[in-house]
């Protein structure tokens, strides 16, 4: 070595440390909580991953030759009589939003220091969500046993519609599910006093995950069921 | 409420009024599939009632619009590039389909009299 270069500098710290520090820079951009924070850029990275999904379904559903099976006759459901179009996705579509209602007030409650109210309502909250998988695990098994749609053919149409059927409502599904036992988990911990000295953000930002399952669901009745 | 608020607690009414109007825009939705609109009225009434509930989500039920501008631009701004993506990705689907139909025809296929 001829000669030695050394990064110097204001506020220069040696080693690794020194990466925090630059980046850090003690300045903090966003004023709320580091865990409010997180959680948003948690869920704007989630929402590339599902707008990646729906892109894909335009695009394989604008490239196919095949009729695209019709969503209004496949999720028709008869109870007894006529066949009702899209009633139980309609069904479900409402559990989750009356979901995101109790989870509103559930984040009210916490900032007001209701514990047992807010616990119940994230319960109430997360029961709405297992009542949605239980649908969803039912139109799966409809749709699997009785119709015989596979995610590389169907005998509606378009082999694609059971490929992207089950990954994006799949996928969805997987984030209820994990939402559900978030909510639990929080709710318990809420009962359990351990956010009375923390204070009650933590209600708030799972309710936002909580809330971007309901919203990516609004993108999903409109672009797969309705479309 | 502002500034330097961790603390979002608003009027309880609020909500009460964005949970009602999210069912009636849904409902709304879903009488867009019943009532058979075709077409360009089907997909402009699906498109504003979804963006009307996407709207009333993010707003309220997850305090949007009482956050610092500085958090909505950097949540809110990045999706906007997804356009780009939608865009080039319905023009390769319709140069697709335009190939296949060129060099394999319209389907003859058990499926096609569904159309």
């Amino acid at each position: 070595m001829a000669h030695d270069v050394t990064a110097t500098g204001p506020g220069f710290d040696p080693g690794v440390r020194g990466i925090a520090t630059d980046w850090g820079g003690d300045k903090q951009t966003f004023h709320v909580p580091w865990g409010k924070a997180m959680m948003w850029i948690f869920l704007l990275s989630d929402t590339f991953i599902f707008s990646c999904f729906l892109t894909g379904y335009m695009n394989v559903r604008a490239s196919t030759r095949v009729p695209w099976p019709n969503p209004s006759e496949v999720f028709a459901l008869s109870f007894g009589g006529e066949p009702i179009p899209l009633i139980l996705i309609a069904i479900m579509t409402f559990i989750l939003i009356s979901s995101s209602g109790t989870m509103a007030m559930a984040v009210n409650m916490g900032y007001r220091g209701d514990r047992a109210k807010t616990a119940a309502l994230m319960l109430i909250t997360a029961a709405f969500g297992a009542m949605f998988v239980g649908m969803q695990a039912f139109e799966w098994t409809k749709l699997i046993v009785d119709e015989g749609v596979r995610p590389w053919s169907n005998p509606m149409g378009a082999p694609q519609f059971g490929s992207v059927f089950f990954m994006i409502t799949g996928f969805h599904g997987a984030h209820v599910s994990i939402g559900v036992i978030y909510l639990t988990t929080v709710a318990m911990k809420v009962l359990r006093g351990d956010y009375e000295k923390r204070g009650y953000e933590i209600v708030e930002i799972t309710g936002l995950y909580w809330h971007f399952v309901d919203l990516v669901w609004v993108f999903i009745f409109a672009f797969f069921y309705l479309w | 409420m502002a500034q330097d608020d961790t603390h979002q607690e608003h009027p309880l009414a609020i909500y009460f009024w964005i949970w009602g109007l999210l069912f009636v825009l849904s409902t709304f939705s879903y009488m867009v599939d019943i009532m058979g609109f075709e077409s360009y009225a089907r997909w402009g009434l699906i498109l504003l009632f979804m963006f009307l509930k996407a709207g009333f989500i993010v707003a309220v039920f997850m305090h949007m619009m009482w956050e610092r501008l500085a958090l909505i631009y950097a949540i809110i701004g990045p999706p906007v590039v997804l356009l780009v993506l939608i865009g080039l990705m319905a023009i390769e689907g319709d140069y697709t389909v335009l190939t296949r139909l060129n060099y394999f025809g319209a389907d003859t296929t058990e499926f096609a009299e569904h159309h």
